[in-house]
């Protein structure tokens, strides 16, 4: 279970000649501070997954890097499992599993030393490490290329690595950052199979996206944020309830009533 | 931290282009480099050695001996000025590889004639062995003439000698072998191994900071639960390892290739200056080199991680060369020496050290100094390093 409430963050603007005219309009501008994200707050229980949607530039990326400790968070609390994740993030980030589409590997190293390097610094053991990798192999299909160098693998081979690298220790939260951008349907299926493999084994997920069929497939719950704050979050039918027709008119009606 | 810098270590390993500038480069491109110029120095010598060289005479009618015998030597080929031409502008349009003037008074009684100029004619721009083989023949009148002279004044054999130079200065070197070849190499060998420190570092440094953040992996081992100074302490030791390894496989190739070529003539000054130097010296070299390593890699990292691509990041180190040198090169300034203020300035005080212990002048008591200084400088960077690490700014620029 995790737990998102009133999350915010700033980032000092260095120059403010350089922004765009869009960014100079952004109400989230104020000063020599650009609110990225003014109040960010969403909950997802064990076994569901959670769509964020939004603009580009709507502070998703911002929210989730928060809650996967890679950017400390001004104010607000990322509760997960019972554990705060702004005061301890070490402790928080051993169960948290963190995907995004511009996730790179080692190219120099196997597929099986790049899993094997982070199940390291999670601290597992070799035969941990062995077992777990063999496992994810069998379900992600992966020993044809396992053993190979990595900068030579397709756009497919890189994601389900990146996947199996993800979840090496087994994680208690697994967050996506537009997890099928960039990427061909086939390694896009990936993906999708891999959250809703997670999702059948009770893990909550948690990913951002920008394709609504995506949400319609996978989705319990959804989120929506624009200019950094919550527009809307709650059940996935709730969200679908919003307006007749099509999700991309409960998209567009969401954003727009908060306007 | 071992788990980074052993995977940051078997990265490298596995990069040709990394392994190719740190042991190939040293190994056999520099020194095929240098034998590449060593032999064309060479052919160029020989050339101007066999050369026959082409030249006129002007006043030959004064020195009818001296003009027979440059025409008998085998190096020479005389050819014609007519008289009255511009002697400059015939050697200048390279119709003579020189012209010789003999003035009126030539002859071989100094006593009677006075000095003798003889007015040499030549671009003396380019190797030219003009004046050697021209010597060669004009010296033995000369000699003949000074022989002439004294017998005449009858003076004996001491007499000559005072007249031929009357005060001579007997030079006493104090300074042993070893401190006279120190001064003169001492100055040039803490350049070279700072600047092979800082390139064998340099590329190491880019692939593990802004190469990360290129290849969109620092995100995710930003987020492994590994506290953050352990992560850059893997990554600065694999960075100054690297500095080390290329500058220590570079000096040593230098030192068996100068063993290979100058075999047989100069290895037995090599060697015997080479073991001049004891191993407490090399190892204390080896010892002071590890901060300055450090101070190295720790502003290498800061510089790469702040950097969003491999291009910035290179961007950003090539001045960091030039900031290298100013202190090295005041080392090599006369008057500045291993003592008070001097002690303490970084990078400036290692080189003036590595010098000291080749030359064997070293003072021993200004290690305290030296190694204070740089480690902690080496040390405040490291410092600096891991908060620059946990700036939000520089990681998500």
């Amino acid at each position: 279970m995790i737990e998102i409430s009133n999350l915010a963050k700033k980032f000092a603007v260095e120059n403010p000649k350089k922004l765009s005219d869009q960014e100079k309009k952004d109400p989230r501008l104020k000063g020599r501070f650009f609110h990225s994200v003014q109040d960010v707050s969403f909950y997802c229980e064990s076994g569901e997954v959670l769509g964020l949607l939004g603009p580009n530039g709507a502070g998703k990326t911002t929210t989730l890097r928060m809650l996967s400790t890679a950017l400390t968070p001004d104010s607000g609390e990322i509760i997960i499992n019972g554990t705060n994740v702004v005061t301890k993030p070490v402790i928080a980030r051993q169960m948290i599993g963190f995907l995004s589409g511009s996730t790179g590997l080692y190219g120099r190293l196997t597929g099986r030393e790049n899993i094997a390097y982070f199940g390291q610094l999670h601290g597992m053991s070799e035969e941990k490490i062995d077992a777990k990798i063999t496992e994810l192999a069998d379900i992600l299909d992966m020993h044809t290329f396992l053993d190979r160098r990595s900068e030579n693998f397709s756009t497919g081979m890189k994601q389900k690595t990146a996947i199996a690298r993800a979840v090496v220790h087994d994680p208690k939260v697994v967050i996506l950052d537009e997890p099928t951008t960039g990427l061909d349907i086939m390694a896009a299926q990936t993906v999708l199979d891999f959250i809703s493999r997670l999702k059948e084994q009770g893990v909550p997920v948690i990913f951002s996206t920008h394709h609504l069929d995506e949400v319609a497939e996978l989705c319990d719950r959804v989120t929506v944020i624009h200019h950094g704050k919550t527009h809307f979050s709650d059940s996935f039918d709730a969200f679908k309830a919003q307006a007749e027709g099509s999700l991309h008119k409960s998209f567009m009606h969401v954003i727009n009533q908060g306007a | 931290m071992w788990k980074v810098m052993l995977k940051e270590i078997k990265e490298l390993l596995r990069d040709r282009k990394t392994l190719f500038f740190m042991v190939a480069l040293p190994i056999l491109v520099f020194p095929l480099l240098i034998g590449l110029v060593m032999f064309f120095a060479g052919k160029a010598v020989d050339k101007a050695e066999n050369k026959v060289l082409d030249y006129a005479v002007v006043g030959a009618q004064y020195a009818p001996a001296l003009v027979e015998d440059l025409a008998a030597s085998d190096l020479f080929n005389q050819v014609m000025i007519d008289e009255g031409e511009d002697i400059a502008a015939f050697v200048k349009s390279e119709q003579a590889d020189f012209v010789l003037v003999i003035p009126d008074n030539f002859s071989e009684d100094a006593l009677q004639s006075g000095q003798i100029e003889l007015s040499l004619y030549l671009n003396d721009a380019g190797l030219n062995m003009v004046r050697r083989r021209l010597d060669q023949i004009v010296d033995v009148y000369a000699e003949r003439s000074q022989q002439k002279a004294f017998a005449s004044l009858e003076l004996d054999e001491t007499q000559q000698q005072a007249l031929i130079e009357p005060i001579v200065i007997k030079k006493v070197d104090v300074a042993d072998k070893r401190e006279n070849w120190g001064e003169k190499i001492g100055g040039m060998i803490p350049y070279f191994i700072f600047m092979l420190c800082l390139q064998g570092a340099m590329i190491p440094a880019t692939d593990l900071g802004a190469g990360e953040k290129e290849r969109g992996t620092l995100e995710t081992l930003l987020i492994s639960p590994i506290e953050r100074h352990k992560l850059v302490l893997g990554k600065f030791l694999t960075i100054a390892l690297a500095g080390a390894t290329s500058a220590l496989i570079t000096v040593s190739s230098m030192a068996v290739w100068g063993l290979v070529i100058s075999q047989g003539m100069a290895i037995k000054m090599v060697s015997e200056f080479m073991s001049a130097i004891n191993a407490i010296d090399f190892v204390l070299m080896f010892l002071m080199l590890v901060p300055v390593v450090a101070i190295f890699s720790a502003v290498l990292l800061s510089l790469s991680i702040y950097a969003r691509s491999f291009k910035e990041a290179q961007g950003y180190m090539t001045p960091l060369v030039f900031a290298v040198i100013v202190p090295v090169m005041l080392a090599m300034l006369p008057g500045v020496e291993l003592k008070g203020g001097w002690a303490w300035v970084p990078l400036t005080n290692v080189a003036l050290a590595i010098k000291e212990l080749i030359k064997g002048t070293m003072d021993y008591f200004q290690l305290f100094a030296i190694f204070s200084s740089t480690a902690v400088i080496a040390g405040a960077l490291l410092y600096f390093c891991v908060f620059w690490f946990n700036k939000e700014k520089v990681l998500f620029r």
